[in-house]
Parts: C-alpha cells; sequence; structure tokens
C-alpha cells in the first residue's frame, strides 16, 4: 500500500536552533503511530509541520499524494483533510459546542446548515456529549471539552488525524474519557499520529511507536519490539523513567 | 471607667459610640451652620483650626466609632465601606463635606433661583441661571440655521432612526439582521437625501445652513459607522505578512495619530480643495466627515489590534487545522472574538468621536457648541455662555452616558463565561 504521508529529509530551524534534524518518516493509511520523547524533543513541531501549521525549511513532506511547501496554493484543502487536536483544546469560546462543529463545515465545505447540524451531531453523539451541545466551551470540563475538540475535528471526515499531547491539560480522572474515545476511532480504521505519554494507550493501539531527542528520530519500532526490547540506550533510558 | 482613646474596643462599645457620634453630630452641626446659618459654632477658635474644625472632630468621631465586629449591622457597614482606617475616613468626610457645602449652590443657580418664564434678557431677574437663553434659542441648537419649515425632515429621519434601533429591541432575532442592514446601508442614504434634498421636489438645502444638535447627530453617525470597519482593516493590514499592507498601514496610523484634529480639519477644509482638480467640488461637510473618521480610524485600528493581540494563538492554529483561510479564520474566529475583548476601547473611541465633533467649527461648520458659542456673541445675549455650555455639557453627557451603558450591556450580553 503506498504511504498517506511521507516525510523526507526534514529540517526545521527556529532561528538559529535546529528543531528538527533529518527526519524520515512514512505512514501507510490505517496506520497509528505513537510519538514519544522527552520535552523539547521536537514530537510537536514534527505533527505540526503535517498540516503545516508550522514551516519547514528543508526536505519535502508529501500528505495524500500533494506536496506540502510554501508553494502549496491548496493548503487549506489538504488541512481539512486533517484534523487535528490540540493539548489546549481550543476550542472557539464565543460559539456554542455545535456551532464549533458546524462552522467549518458549513464555511469551509459549504454544507447545508441542517446537514451540518445533523453530521455534527452525529459525531458529538460518537463521543458523547451531545447532551452539551447547545452549551458554551467555558461551561463544560476539560475531559468535555477535549471530546468535543475531538468531534469538532471528525466532523471534516479527515484522512488523517494528528494529536498534540490530547491528555496533557487535563485532571487525572478525565484522562480515560478522552483516551477511551481516541481508542474507540482507532478500532474504526483511522490513520492517527498521537504525541502523548501515556504509554499504557500506546500499547493498546499503536502499530508502530517513535521515540524522538533532541530532533532526532531516535528508534522507530513495533510496538511490541519497542517495548520489550528498545535497542538505543536513550530509549532505555525514557522508558525507564516513564513506565 | 477607662477608655482607651486610642484603640476603640467592644467592651465599652456605647461609651464610645456616644463620645464618637457625638464628636461626628458636632462636625456636622459646625459644617451646616457654616454652610447654611451662615454663623461658625467653633470661631472662637484660631484661625486654621476654625477651618477644619468640621473634619477634626468628623475625624475623631469616625476613629472611636471604628470597632471591628461590634455586632451591630449599620455600625459595622459604616466601617466597612466608609471608615476603614483613618486616612479613608477623612476621603470620606472629604466627600461628603463638599457635596454639603456646593451641591446646595450648584442647585440654587439651576434650579431654585433660575428663570425659566420670559423671552428676552430683561426677563431674567433672579440670581440664577437665565434658562430663557436656551428656551429661545432652542430651535437653533438642534437645527442650525436649518430653514424652520424644513425641520420636519431632520425631525422625520430621526424618527425612522429612533424606530428602527426600538424595533431591534423588540423585533425576533429573524429580523435584527435586516434593519442593522437597513440601519448601515440604507438608511444613511435615504436620511442624507431628505435632509439635504434637491431631489423629489424638496427644496435644495445647503450643508452651510446645517447645524446644532443633528448636525452633532450627522457627523457623529456617519464617521461612527465609517470609522470601525476601517479600523479593523487597518489593524489587520498593520499585523499582515505582507510589507507593502504592512508599512502602509502603519505609516496611515502614525500619520493620523501624531496629528491634531484641529489641524485635520483645517487642511481638509482649506488645503485639500487645492489638490482636487479644477472644477470638481467636495462638499465642505463631507471633507470634515471623511477626515474625521479617518482621524478616528488610526485611532479605532490601535485599539483593534490590541484586541488581536490578547487572543491566544491556538485560536489560530485551530481555525487554520479546520481548514480556514486568512479571511474566514478572522471573521469567523478571530474579530468576533478580538473585538468582544475590546468593547471598551471601541467604546471609549467613539466617546471621544462623539465629543471632538465641535471642533468642526474652525471650519465654520457650527454643531451644538458650535451654535452657543454664535448665540453667546449675540449683543442681546451678552454674559450668557455659562448657561449655554451648562447646557451643551448636558446634552453631550447625556448622548455618551447613553452609549457607555450600551456598550457595558453588550459585553454582559456577548459574554459566553460561565
Amino acid at each position: 500500500m503506498s504511504n498517506i504521508i511521507e516525510l523526507k529529509n526534514v529540517n526545521k530551524w527556529f532561528d538559529k536552533f535546529q528543531v528538527l534534524k533529518e527526519i524520515n518518516l512514512e505512514v501507510k493509511p490505517k496506520e497509528k503511530i505513537v510519538v514519544c520523547g522527552p520535552s523539547g524533543s521536537g514530537k510537536s513541531t514534527l505533527i505540526r509541520c503535517i498540516n503545516r501549521l508550522e514551516e519547514h525549511q528543508e526536505g519535502t513532506i508529501v500528505v495524500d499524494g500533494s506536496e506540502i511547501s510554501e508553494n502549496t496554493k491548496n493548503i487549506e484543502k489538504i488541512r481539512a483533510e486533517v484534523g487535528m487536536v490540540f493539548q489546549q483544546f481550543n476550542l472557539f469560546p464565543h460559539l456554542s459546542i455545535l456551532d464549533n462543529c458546524t462552522l467549518a463545515l458549513i464555511w469551509v465545505k459549504k454544507l447545508p446548515k441542517k446537514k451540518a447540524e445533523e453530521l455534527a451531531m452525529e459525531n458529538l453523539k460518537g463521543v458523547q456529549i451531545d447532551d452539551q451541545a447547545l452549551k458554551f466551551p467555558g461551561q463544560l470540563s476539560g475531559g468535555q471539552q477535549q471530546r468535543a475538540a475531538i468531534a469538532r475535528a471528525l466532523c471534516m471526515e479527515p484522512k488523517i488525524m494528528l494529536f498534540d499531547e490530547p491528555t496533557s491539560a487535563l485532571d487525572p480522572e478525565m484522562i480515560k474519557e478522552v483516551l477511551d474515545v481516541m481508542v474507540d476511532l482507532a478500532k474504526g480504521g483511522m490513520t492517527m499520529i498521537v504525541v502523548t505519554h501515556e504509554m499504557g494507550f500506546a500499547k493498546e493501539v499503536a502499530d508502530n511507536m517513535i521515540f524522538m531527542d533532541e530532533g532526532r528520530i531516535v528508534e522507530r519500532a513495533k510496538t511490541n519490539d519497542f517495548f520489550e526490547n528498545p535497542k538505543s540506550d536513550r530509549t532505555k533510558l525514557f522508558l525507564s523513567q516513564i513506565l | 471607667m477607662y477608655l482607651n482613646l486610642l484603640k476603640p474596643n467592644k467592651k465599652n462599645l456605647s461609651a464610645y459610640l456616644v463620645l464618637g457620634i457625638s464628636l461626628l453630630s458636632f462636625g456636622f452641626i459646625d459644617i451646616f451652620s457654616n454652610t447654611f446659618l451662615k454663623f461658625n459654632i467653633t470661631g472662637f477658635f484660631p484661625g486654621l483650626v476654625t477651618y477644619f474644625s468640621p473634619m477634626l472632630l468628623g475625624a475623631f468621631g469616625l476613629h472611636f466609632i471604628r470597632i471591628e465586629y461590634s455586632g451591630n449591622k449599620t455600625l459595622d457597614a459604616i466601617n466597612k465601606n466608609l471608615n476603614s482606617s483613618n486616612f479613608n475616613a477623612i476621603l470620606s468626610l472629604i466627600v461628603i463635606f463638599i457635596i454639603i457645602k456646593y451641591l446646595p449652590l450648584l442647585l440654587n443657580w439651576a434650579f431654585f433661583d433660575a428663570n425659566f418664564l420670559g423671552s428676552s434678557k430683561e426677563d431674567c431677574t433672579g440670581n440664577g441661571a437665565c434658562w430663557v437663553f436656551v428656551k429661545v434659542w432652542f430651535n437653533r441648537f438642534m437645527y442650525g440655521m436649518y430653514p424652520d419649515a424644513e425641520q420636519w425632515r431632520i425631525n422625520f429621519s430621526f424618527l425612522i432612526l429612533l424606530s428602527s434601533i426600538g424595533s431591534i429591541f423588540v423585533l425576533p432575532n429573524k429580523f435584527k439582521k435586516y434593519i442593522i442592514l437597513f440601519l448601515l446601508f440604507i438608511f444613511p442614504i435615504i436620511s442624507l437625501n431628505l435632509i439635504s434634498g434637491g431631489l423629489f421636489g424638496l427644496k435644495l438645502i445647503k450643508t452651510g445652513a446645517w447645524g446644532g444638535l443633528s448636525l452633532t447627530f450627522i457627523v457623529s453617525a456617519f464617521a461612527l459607522i465609517f470609522c470601525f470597519p476601517i479600523g479593523v482593516f487597518l489593524a489587520l493590514g498593520r499585523r499582515s505578512n505582507l510589507p507593502a499592507i504592512k508599512y502602509s498601514s502603519i505609516g496611515f496610523i502614525e500619520l493620523w495619530r501624531g496629528v491634531p484634529l484641529i489641524t485635520v480639519l483645517f487642511m481638509s477644509a482649506v488645503m485639500f480643495p487645492m489638490f482636487l482638480p479644477d472644477g470638481t467640488y467636495m462638499d465642505k461637510l463631507m471633507r470634515v466627515i471623511i477626515a474625521i473618521t479617518l482621524f478616528e480610524a488610526a485611532y479605532m485600528a490601535e485599539v483593534v489590534r490590541g484586541g488581536l493581540q490578547a487572543l491566544p494563538r491556538g485560536q489560530y492554529d485551530a481555525a487554520k487545522s479546520l481548514g480556514m483561510g486568512y479571511w474566514r479564520m478572522h471573521f469567523l474566529i478571530i474579530l468576533p472574538q478580538a473585538l468582544k475583548l475590546v468593547i471598551p476601547g471601541i467604546a471609549n473611541t467613539f466617546l471621544a468621536l462623539v465629543k471632538d465633533t465641535p471642533l468642526i467649527f474652525v471650519v465654520g461648520l457650527l454643531e451644538l457648541a458650535g451654535m452657543i458659542g454664535l448665540a453667546k456673541t449675540n449683543p442681546e445675549w451678552l454674559g450668557m455662555a455659562a448657561e449655554g455650555y451648562v447646557f451643551a455639557a448636558f446634552v453631550f453627557w447625556i448622548i455618551c452616558f447613553a452609549m457607555s451603558r450600551y456598550s457595558l450591556n453588550l459585553e454582559r450580553k456577548l459574554s459566553t463565561e460561565r
């Protein structure tokens, strides 16, 4: 099967500081990849480059057949096919949960309002907060907000979902409800790249694990191999601290 | 019984209360007799002490009744709100004494000794204000030199404005949109044509004759409507990644913010026509409105930019990740939040704009304050400046207070916090 995401020799600098070094990554459709590593290792930057929230300076990134570069005219079209979930939820606080979900459907996908609302309610039901649809984000708990954010991304019917530390800003009690939603999503066959420290989740759903440190991909392995017998010393050290 | 005069306590509550309240009452009796009976009870003290005696008596009195958790609700409330420390007690007394001393003077001047009846300056025989002046000139203050027979045109426009604003509050949400669109796009055209005339057999009335409060409204309304969108675009322009747009926005904003409005108005009337091609003519009022609009737009731009900068980057990220381009992201996500944040700043700019309109006198246009300035120099009404300007201040205050209330109301309504 051909790759849905392909990164070749990607380099990125913030001013003089190199955050991504010679990144090579291929993702097959329906593959689930969990990215882990210490903070500042470039995990978030890596997945933010995939929908060009960050610009890379060298190398090529190809998403679903289109190369992403500064010349890309239809970057909005590509972004609409790549859903993203953020650490801080980033719901739109001035809109109700339902409007958060329908806004892009109506204005980007040009669906009629009624159809957009049906689709949104369906997705909200999928994450079990359809009863909160008319509330504003500020009225919901962190876990509910993050599930709403997932539903908002799913409404666009993306081919790929990117998760940027989706549970890091949550109270311990609420982490599970969000992870459950993500597990369901994984079982449904979505292509996912997840940056997370939740190793239990990684073991359950990931096909492949990636370990990053100082801007490099240090180790990439099948999930079992990664946890059972990691190759590099850096990975061993990291795993010994986190598990 | 021994009383600690430095630290009043709850044990001897009644003794402290008697002492404190009697001192406080002496202070008030002193200031009342000073003010209304022209009799100084404490006249036997040396000079400065006499002058400050109500303050000293009051401050000591308040000191003695400052007993925490006395159990008496009224006393606790007074101590908490007016008398929490010696310094605050003195501040409270100063405010109360100023009101006692000067409010009656003001009321006497404005109402009790004032003259309301009559039709000329000679009818004003009392000591107070001569409101006859305002009454006689009222029509000019409202309509300027606009001919009496045609004033219904201004009234009618104003009536349309009021009723459409009123209907926004009454009608269901479905129609609000249309009324706002009507107010923004159709109403200005209708009212402008109605007031200036020249169409449908209406008599043409040159803008030079426009004036008074109606001119205040016309100038403010047009400047308000146009300076807002221009300001928003300038704010976006200043944050743009495109150097040409960015630097021209910065240049525009800094140029207009750096120049006094009065020079802008002067230039719009005197210098601007020199740059127009021969034979073209642009109405003076129109030039003035454009000048004020651009001037206030520069301020508006900086207010809006403040709101744009306050938004977390995550909002941009989320909008982009849903596939929104620049315009959709700004109009659907960024601006609704940023503008809500800066409602107080926008209201500030709008109020400043309304209060800046009197400056159009430099080009010979006389709105409310300008008409009063003209009327007070009329030989038959010399010496009426105070009445005129108090009236102007009152009218401006009503307008500005209403706007300020509306902005607070809007803030509350748009709030989506818990």
